[in-house]
């Protein structure tokens, strides 16, 4: 529609347009992105939903708090109790572990490390992240499992007292949800990291000279300064490191010996995982085994998303000290 | 409470690069002193020399002495930490910690030094805002953040934070350049309330301000782009906006450049 005429006044006026039509196609651009992860989300909530009432109406046990899995059975029979026990255990001793850890290493090269040694230590990090989750699979199965029996033994004589470090069957190989839990620091740690980092750098200069001007020491800067300022942050990584937490499947089909008993020994083998069930299980189920593994699916769907919300509950309720209207 | 600097010889550097010159003066106690002079000259690389801010930037030193009094801020075994406790600042842009109350932004430096006591803490809260002229206004609210406040406002509850650890020298880094007319004039007042107690010293690009709020006028120069600033002369304020003695100022203050 454009001719060759020379960039007069009317030519304004046409690239006037033009940029309206650019508006237009980015508004609408971004506005299909929004639709189609709804439409996505809405989607898989639904299928999930939908095969998960199929197997549901036909589960001869409570859904949530039978312990076996064998839908595939005359009488089918299958229950979450071991599964989100399994997962919310294995998430919840790999976020202990992990965020002291990740928020340590993200000061260290945010604000300790001279930036010669900062630099290549945080592409170290970065590059954990980028390992395939079989690869650390396989390093827990072969490496950590091998080598954890003397900190379990220790922990079962020295903590054994608490209960849940108390091994009943002394003697088998830790692959136990303790040792996933471990894996799965080590796996979400980078994530973590990596946003922590981030925000920690952005903590305005004005606000950690505030704290140093006050005689604050470098770590009381960092109690007073960095470390509120990025609390939300810090939130945030974890929550993603908990996604992946949640979620992790073949690293923890490898390591964990599933069974279905609920034991708060968590040095003892045993127990299971949303994921990990559904990948033993999936290429041997039948078509009403795989509607009982969706509904398992559903389920740990449900948690990430409570989890997700509890966090942003959290974020949102200190909105008004946050770094934002500084 | 306040006390005496004496600067001598002192230069700063950023890395290579030279930014102030061989300065050496003498801040009376118990008065105001303002330094000013064009941008670049110095004047707040100086400042932030005299509470060993200036080493917190990666790649400053400082080379000279600094006496407070009979210590020097550089010896070899003074720690920056305890100096800057000693020597209070108050910053440019309003900094309150954005993530504390109000009480918790003037209780900061405190809590910092060990004080732990809910009734030391209270007392000294509200002598630091009634001091900072600031109490009236906001003794209901000391729960809500300090962030919420006006930038006057939140530049003078910093006044406050950084008088609740009773320092012997106050320094002011352009401490109104961010704020509007009314809040300035606060400012203004409120300074010249505090200096019977502190040893003032502050920075301005506002040669009014500085005549107006300053007993001693220090200007600074600087001989071309990438040489180091250097003090030009130092005077009883009167005399430098009437009559200096070096030419440099009267072509600064009367407006012939900078």
């Amino acid at each position: 529609m454009t001719s060759s005429h020379p960039a007069d006044a009317p030519g304004r006026v046409r690239r006037r347009k033009t940029s309206q039509l650019g508006d237009k196609i980015f508004f609408n651009a971004a506005r299909g992105a929004g639709i189609l992860l709804l439409v996505i989300m809405a989607a898989i909530a639904g299928f999930l939903a939908y095969r998960s009432a199929l197997a549901l109406s036909k589960n001869q046990g409570n859904f949530l708090t039978t312990f076996e899995w064998a839908p595939d059975a005359p009488k089918p029979v299958f229950g979450i109790a071991v599964l989100a026990f399994g997962t919310i255990v294995s998430a919840v001793i790999a976020m202990v572990i992990a965020v002291p850890v990740a928020i340590g290493i993200a000061l260290f090269i945010s604000h300790y490390a001279p930036r010669k040694i900062a630099q290549p230590f945080a592409y170290l990090v970065d590059l954990l992240a980028a390992v395939p989750s079989i690869v650390y699979g396989l390093w827990g199965a072969l490496f950590l499992v091998p080598h954890l029996d003397g900190l379990t033994s220790w922990m079962d004589q020295y903590l054994g007292w608490t209960y849940v470090f108390d091994q009943t069957r002394a003697g088998t190989t830790p692959r136990t949800l303790f040792t996933v839990g471990i894996l799965l620091a080590i796996m979400v740690l980078p994530i973590i990291t990596a946003v922590t980092r981030e925000v920690f750098r952005q903590v305005p200069r004005m606000h950690e000279e505030a704290a140093l001007a006050l005689g604050a020491t470098r770590w009381e800067m960092i109690r007073t300064s960095v470390l509120p300022f990025g609390r939300p942050g810090i939130i945030s990584a974890s929550m993603l490191g908990l996604g992946r937490a949640l979620g992790e499947t073949i690293a923890v089909a490898v390591v964990l010996s599933s069974n279905s008993v609920l034991s708060l020994h968590l040095l003892d083998p045993g127990g299971g995982t949303f994921a990990q069930n559904i990948a033993l299980k999936f290429n041997e189920a039948g078509s009403f085994g795989r509607d009982a593994l969706m509904a398992s699916g559903l389920v740990l769907f449900v948690i990430t998303l409570l989890v997700n919300g509890a966090a942003r509950m959290i974020v949102a309720r200190r909105k008004e000290y946050s770094g934002a209207n500084a | 409470m306040a006390k005496r600097i004496d600067v001598s010889g002192l230069s700063a550097y950023y890395g290579t690069t030279k930014a102030i010159e061989d300065i050496s003066m003498t801040v009376e106690p118990r008065s105001v002193t303002a330094f000013i002079g064009p941008s670049g000259c110095g004047k707040s690389t100086f400042l932030r020399t005299l509470n060993r801010m200036h080493e917190v930037i990666p790649g400053a030193r400082v080379e000279g002495k600094v006496m407070l009094d009979d210590d020097n801020l550089y010896g070899a075994n003074v720690d920056p930490v305890a100096v800057r406790r000693t020597v209070g600042m108050v910053f440019q842009r309003p900094n309150p910690f954005p993530t504390m109350s109000i009480y918790d932004n003037v209780a900061a430096g405190l809590k910092l030094a060990g004080v732990k006591k809910k009734s030391v803490l209270d007392d000294v809260v509200e002598k630091s805002l009634k001091g900072a002229n600031l109490w009236k206004e906001v003794h209901t609210r000391l729960n809500k953040p300090g962030a919420g406040l006006s930038g006057g406002q939140q530049q003078r509850l910093c006044i406050a934070r950084a008088i609740a650890v009773e320092p012997q020298v106050l320094l002011m880094d352009e401490p109104c350049s961010a704020l509007d007319p009314i809040s300035t004039l606060a400012v203004e007042d409120l300074i010249g309330e505090l200096k019977s107690q502190f040893t003032i010293v502050i920075v301005t690009h506002n040669m009014q301000q500085a005549a107006r709020v300053s007993d001693r006028t220090a200007f600074f120069n600087l001989a071309g782009v990438g040489q180091p600033g250097k003090l030009v002369e130092l005077d009883d304020t009167q005399r430098i906006f009437s009559n200096p003695s070096v030419q440099a100022t009267e072509d600064y203050i009367s407006g012939r450049f900078g």
